[in-house]
């Protein structure tokens, strides 16, 4: 399990999740980046940025 | 061989091309732009052989190519790739000078000149920013006042890149326009992306356009890969509208998404990419 960082809800990990994918708090609906699985670390997920795209 | 996937955040893309690189018994580096410290003045010994290039970020895009190219790495797509497509602008020029169809376009620094271009376009015309996606404001003006809104709005709020007013021809299309999509030499599949009551007059899946499979004519397919021989080879989403008067290539993603794009399709897109970096290490 870890923490929401913006609400400090429980969110379980998903097995075969990535370091470096998003995912949404189910409590608050944040969406969070996956920093670490080991000892598993959310952070707010960065922002869309003007130069963002394919 | 050693490989590796340059990117921002792991989208559902990069997850399906970091799985697919297992199944193919591939060890694909993972190398997050966030995280970066470039020694640009000192080229990496054991960079990989080649990289998968799939940062969110375009600017990001252009700097950690740079260094893994002067490290001796095949990035798929290359810098030269990068800078012909990742600007709007670049792309439009160099697709006309090759001859594809492709929208008429103009650029303009001022708000003065980019009305005057608006008057030589007509309406509706569309306004668009140089870099970015996701059809991330792009606007349709229909009059003068909405490109006057439209224009003054940049002028006042937009950084330096919204002022670049890159203004464009308003193509009729029949409420869908197609993503073809290329690896190396062949188009390996298309999908129509149709509006949607969600999308409005757009048709970008990420802004609500449905996704169905496109056919892939002999026509399609000559103008996709003439689009896409305007720069390096590699892995190119190409946008082609159907106008009245034949078909018209207006963008080329070079970092494409295609998380919408298998089902339809029915195509394995990220093993095509993975395959393909594969063989891009060899070269």
């Amino acid at each position: 399990m870890a923490e929401c960082p913006e609400c400090a809800g429980n969110i379980a990990i998903k097995d075969g999740t990535e370091v470096g994918e998003i995912i949404s708090c189910p409590d608050c609906g944040s969406k969070l980046e996956v920093r670490s699985l080991s000892q598993p670390q959310l952070q707010k997920a960065p922002q869309v940025q003007e130069d963002w795209g394919e | 061989m050693s490989f590796g996937l340059i990117y921002t955040i792991i989208t559902p893309e990069n997850k399906l091309l970091l799985e697919e690189a297992a199944k193919q018994g591939m060890k694909l580096e993972r190398i997050s732009d966030s995280e970066a410290l470039l020694p640009i003045t000192q080229a990496q010994k054991d960079a990989p052989d080649a990289i998968l290039q799939r940062s969110s970020s375009f600017t990001r895009t252009l700097y950690t190519t740079m260094y893994y190219e002067n490290a001796g790495s095949r990035v798929v797509n290359s810098l030269a790739a990068q800078h012909s497509c990742g600007d709007k602008a670049y792309a439009s020029a160099l697709l006309a000078k090759a001859g594809v169809p492709t929208p008429r376009t103009y650029v303009a620094f001022t708000p003065e000149s980019a009305m005057k271009a608006v008057e030589k376009l007509g309406y509706p015309c569309v306004i668009k920013p140089t870099v970015g996606s996701w059809a991330r404001m792009v606007n349709k003006l229909n009059d003068r006042d909405a490109a006057e809104a439209v224009i003054e709005s940049r002028e006042v709020m937009g950084s330096a890149w919204q002022q670049i007013y890159y203004l464009q021809e308003h193509i009729e299309k029949p409420g869908r326009d197609i993503r073809a999509f290329v690896v190396g030499d062949e188009v390996i599949c298309a999908i129509y992306r149709i509006s949607t009551e969600k999308s409005g007059w757009l048709t970008n899946t990420g802004r609500g356009g449905k996704a169905e499979n496109c056919p892939i004519t002999s026509e399609l397919r000559e103008i996709v890969l003439k689009a896409a021989s305007i720069t390096d080879k590699g892995i190119y989403g190409v946008d082609v509208m159907e106008s009245k008067n034949g078909l018209v290539v207006h963008e080329i993603n070079h970092t494409t998404e295609f998380r919408n794009s298998i089902a339809p399709t029915g195509v394995n897109i990220p093993a095509k990419m993975i395959a393909y970096l594969k063989q891009q290490a060899k070269i």
